[in-house]
């Protein structure tokens, strides 16, 4: 594993803009509610994230951490 | 594992206010970046307009003074005069700076004032629920053209950026988007060189920010980011306007 990141779930406003852009499609939207009542966006690891940190660039909550190896 | 990439230490930890995929979040996120990178945070005073960001002085952990609507180029004006070692720089939306301040800023920038300014253009009055701005696109529907915006009733779109370059005492006119990565990236490198061109006192400096609105555009975010670089950018082309320090990096 190079890389894994960490998704704010109280931050998270459900906009998938992270799901769009990461590039091997690791972000998914949820049926989980925060207390905002928006669905948030999970991290399905399966150990291909690189750590590339496009998901942390565009997230327009600042919502996302990135950790690399 | 390291962290690499973590929210920067200007940007309180409050929740945004904006509606999910705006471009006003990730503004403040790249611009407090810079704060933290260029270490300013102790002498950087911000000025948010009326607006969608009027409430960025709950977001900014740095100085900053409201200004009445379209008047933050004359309260920058004043703020510099008086600490002209700060950085001062105005948060301005296109309803603030292109239509009720639009007199304000073109004076500022033609006195060559030592300020920067940073103009969301979202082609719409985003607080008011989606009226036509000056900056609305012909054929753009918004609630007050409800069949789209037509030159012959509304005019054309208004080009800020390429007027303020007219002006003799703007130094730094850069028109850039925040709807992909690269584009996200652009834009900081922009911020960080008129935040540059104000440090080096070389004039007015301003960052022309084409921004999502995905609400009152009716779009879903992911699509509003698309528009922007199906649509928009057409109108208002990107890149460099006007640049006096002949280096082509302020890195």
């Amino acid at each position: 594993m190079k890389g894994y990141i960490e998704i704010d779930q109280v931050l998270c406003k459900g906009c998938e803009i992270c799901t769009f852009f990461c590039p091997k499609g690791m972000i998914n939207s949820s049926d989980k509610l925060n207390p905002s009542g928006y669905r948030v966006a999970v991290f399905n690891d399966n150990s291909e994230c690189t750590g590339c940190a496009i998901c942390a660039v565009v997230c327009p909550e600042v919502a996302i951490e990135v950790y690399r190896g | 594992m390291k962290k690499i990439y973590t929210r920067p230490k200007s940007l309180k930890r409050t929740p945004f206010h904006y509606c999910p995929g705006c471009g006003h979040s990730i503004t403040h996120k790249i611009m407090t970046e810079l704060i933290d990178e260029m270490n300013l945070q102790d002498k950087t005073i911000g000025i948010p307009p009326p607006g969608c960001s009027v409430f960025a002085y709950n977001y900014f952990d740095i100085d900053m003074a409201e200004s009445a609507h379209g008047r933050g180029a004359a309260v920058a004006t004043g703020l510099k005069r008086a600490y002209p070692e700060a950085i001062v720089f105005t948060y301005q939306g296109d309803g603030d700076l292109a239509a009720i301040g639009t007199a304000e800023t073109i004076h500022a920038s033609n006195r060559g004032e030592n300020i920067t300014a940073i103009f969301i253009n979202n082609a719409v009055y985003g607080m008011t629920g989606g009226q036509m701005a000056p900056t609305t696109l012909l054929s753009q529907k918004t609630t007050t053209t409800p069949y789209g915006r037509d030159d012959k009733i509304e005019g054309y779109p208004i080009k800020m950026s390429e007027i303020l370059a007219l002006v003799k005492g703007s130094a730094y006119i850069e028109r850039v988007a925040v709807n992909s990565p690269a584009n996200i990236i652009k834009a900081k490198k922009a911020i960080r060189k008129a935040f540059q061109v104000q440090i080096d006192c070389l004039g007015f400096s301003m960052v022309e920010i084409l921004s999502p609105c995905p609400t009152n555009w009716k779009m879903s975010p992911v699509e509003s980011w698309k528009w922007i670089d199906e649509v928009m950018v057409k109108e208002f082309p990107l890149g460099v306007i006007k640049d006096i320090t002949g280096k082509k990096d302020a890195g």
